[in-house]
């Protein structure tokens, strides 16, 4: 309505304004009035009161915070995959580098740029891992192979052990394909009761007879070494029969 | 005939006639009875420095004279106040009517000056030992006297008289406490112990290490530092060279070791997964041990250094321990599974006459030579259960044996002194495991360590 208000006005002036040209055409000239006071209203330019990164210095992986206030703007954008914001407002940011975040405020009178940014540092490297494949296979033959237990004073194989030494010898070829550089020692082990010196000899036995059956039932063999302990390495202290049976074992390491 | 046995492994022959003379039903001979002499042992007493030491050394006198087990320790508490300190201390025994101002009226009494003091009841001693200690010099001195009380003059009681010196320390006043006991002993045929050590495993440092001792428990030290399993040590005969049996590098294998240098010794072990238990020919020229070479452990022996390994024992049994005859050298005593349970067996030098030494009962280990190269002392399991190990000794003639220790904790490893009267064994009897002597009818017995776990103990001269 204003905006109507005001064109009528103009015609009006134009046209007093042309009627006042011919009338001095047609007579002497007369000094021309003075032009209207009433010139046309600036369209308003965009301003960006404030546009704020906190922190501006981040370690990786870590946020910062945009922030702005923009007046006068009929559009806010800001790049780095942000885009079409409101005038005023925040946004976390996750850089994974040194990022400059630029603003755009377009306004009818004119667009109002800014820009911050954010240092993004990079946080020390962890430890290296410790050697996989070591690790691997400890775990590996705790998982997947099987000690065998012996009888008081016996290195037979027990029936009990066979169906045990059966996956065992599956699992040892396995584990032995993914790991080319290792051995498996096979440990004798025997309770406290026997003699030390009797118990080297026995406990010998006991890895000699599970190296062998391993052997027979095409199990590896190759890789496999043996080692006695006698009684110098007992898995139980206790002097009881579930100690002792625990101690009478033949136990399987992977050595890398 | 056990008696004959017994008495011979001790070797006193006065003894054993007294002993015969006894009604002792029991195999196990006491060297104990009125046949024993009767000893006191004043403290001595010590002048200006010597004084911290006197009651190390009196102890260590104490303890060595009570361990032969050859004297009876006159009661203390009976000792008269003012014993002799030197020989003018003596006086001849007043006569019984001699007026000591009328204060006693009955028996001549000193207060420890004359020898009837010490002869007489209520104490009875045979033999006083009396001295005392200074400083001379900067060394430590001992003057240190025996007396036989039944002899009635002063100058004929004396039985021997002598100075002792050694350095002004712990171990001086121990060594100097030592030579005097000996001393004494020799007096009663008993040969001195003295300077003899005993090498051991020691657990103390964390992991398993050979050790080795004073015959008495002192100055115990470190030897080996490998950080793995050392054990089952054996001395040569001269006691120059140590072998013992290592994880160190991996499998067990044996070791050499100078005692004279503190340095190792080339051993060359065979191509075996275990070669361990070693010990030494009588002539500590070769070495034997058991080897898994051909598979089960077998009895090998070879040169010092380890070359020219040759088989001596042929079973499909295991076979450890082999123990020369140190008389003989001809024949020798392993433990061996080839019956069932291991038991113990003597076989000559060639691997013949094979012939098991204990009745198959129970197990039988750790077979030990006493010096006579007639009498064994062993581990038995016989009349306990399974790991319940006695210490035994056998005269390997007869076969005839006697129980030393009886259920005290596992009593294992005994090996004997130089003097073939007392042994060395480990026993969990304390609690952990530690190492005792004893003497060889089961008494005196002395605990030597406490710190940490203490076994296979070798006693060398």
């Amino acid at each position: 309505m204003r905006t109507m208000l005001r064109q009528k006005h103009i015609a009006t002036t134009l046209l007093a304004a042309s009627l006042l040209l011919f009338a001095a055409g047609c007579k002497k000239k007369q000094p021309a009035p003075p032009p209207p006071v009433t010139a046309p209203a600036p369209k308003p330019a965009a301003v960006i009161n404030s546009f704020t990164a906190e922190p501006s210095t981040i370690v990786r992986g870590e946020a910062s915070t945009l922030r702005w206030d923009v007046a006068n703007a009929t559009e806010v954008t800001i790049d780095g995959g942000i885009g079409s914001v409101p005038a005023r407002g925040s946004r976390q940011v996750y850089p994974t580098s040194n990022t400059t975040y630029r603003m755009t405020a377009k306004g009818a009178g004119g667009d109002a740029v800014g820009a911050v940014s954010v240092s993004v540092t990079t946080p020390p490297p962890p430890p290296a891992p410790p050697p996989a494949a070591k690790a691997s296979l400890s775990e590996r033959m705790a998982k997947e192979v099987q000690d065998v237990f012996f009888d008081y004073d016996k290195s037979e194989v027990r029936e009990d052990a066979r169906a045990t030494l059966q996956r065992d010898a599956d699992a040892l070829k396995a584990i032995l394909n993914d790991f080319p550089s290792a051995v498996i020692s096979v440990e004798g082990h025997c309770d406290e009761r026997g003699s030390a010196e009797y118990n080297l000899g026995l406990g010998d036995r006991r890895a000699t007879s599970v190296k062998e059956f391993l052997s027979q039932i095409g199990g590896p063999a190759d890789r496999v070494k043996t080692i006695s302990y006698g009684k110098e390495k007992p898995f139980c202290t206790e002097s009881n029969e579930d100690c002792w049976q625990k101690n009478r074992r033949a136990h399987f390491v992977g050595v890398q | 005939m056990k008696r004959t046995t017994l008495a011979t492994l001790f070797g006193f022959a006065a003894l054993a006639a007294v002993a015969y003379s006894q009604a002792q039903s029991d195999i196990v001979i006491k060297l104990t009875g009125g046949t024993k002499k009767v000893i006191a042992l004043p403290d001595f007493r010590g002048a200006g420095a010597s004084a911290q030491y006197a009651d190390l050394f009196n102890r260590t006198v104490f303890e060595d004279v009570q361990r032969s087990g050859m004297l009876t320790m006159a009661a203390k508490s009976f000792y008269p106040l003012n014993p002799p300190q030197q020989e003018s201390d003596l006086r001849a025994t007043p006569e019984p009517a001699a007026a000591r101002r009328g204060e006693q009226p009955q028996a001549p009494n000193c207060n420890g000056r004359c020898l009837p003091d010490w002869g007489g009841a209520p104490l009875n001693a045979n033999y006083v030992g009396f001295g005392y200690l200074a400083e001379q010099g900067g060394q430590l001195a001992a003057f240190g006297h025996l007396y036989n009380t039944a002899v009635p003059d002063v100058n004929g009681a004396r039985v021997f008289r002598k100075l002792y010196n050694a350095p002004l320390t712990e171990d001086g006043a121990r060594q100097m406490a030592h030579q005097y006991a000996a001393d004494i002993l020799q007096q009663f045929g008993v040969p001195s112990l003295a300077g003899s050590k005993i090498y051991y495993v020691s657990a103390r440092s964390g992991s398993k290490e050979i050790w080795v001792m004073d015959f008495d428990g002192a100055n115990q030290k470190q030897i080996t530092r490998f950080g793995s399993i050392t054990t089952m040590p054996a001395i040569s005969p001269d006691g120059r060279r140590l072998a013992f049996t290592t994880y160190s590098k991996g499998q067990p294998q044996i070791m050499m070791y100078s005692t004279e240098t503190g340095r190792f010794i080339p051993f060359r072990n065979s191509q075996a997964s275990m070669n361990a238990t070693p010990s030494f020919t009588p002539d500590g020229q070769q070495v034997l041990y058991a080897s898994t070479i051909s598979g089960y452990a077998q009895i090998y022996i070879a040169a010092l250094d380890g070359s020219s390994p040759h088989r001596l024992s042929n079973s499909r049994a295991i076979e450890v321990e082999p123990k020369v005859n140190p008389k003989t050298g001809t024949d020798m005593l392993f433990v061996s599974g080839r019956g069932g349970l291991q038991q113990i067996y003597r076989m000559n030098m060639d691997g013949a006459d094979v012939a098991r030494l204990t009745t198959g009962e129970g197990e039988a280990s750790n077979p030990a030579w006493n010096p006579d190269g007639q009498h064994i002392a062993f581990a038995w399991t016989r009349g306990y259960a399974p790991g319940n190990w006695n210490i035994f000794v056998m005269d390997v003639a007869s076969r005839e044996t006697v129980q030393l220790t009886h259920g005290q904790g596992r009593n294992e490893n005994p090996t004997w002194a130089p003097d073939g009267r007392h042994l060395v064994f480990s026993s969990n009897r304390a609690g952990g495991s530690q190492i005792f002597t004893m003497l060889a009818d089961g008494t005196e017995v002395k605990q030597l360590t406490t710190q940490g776990s203490n076994t296979m103990p070798v006693w060398t001269k």
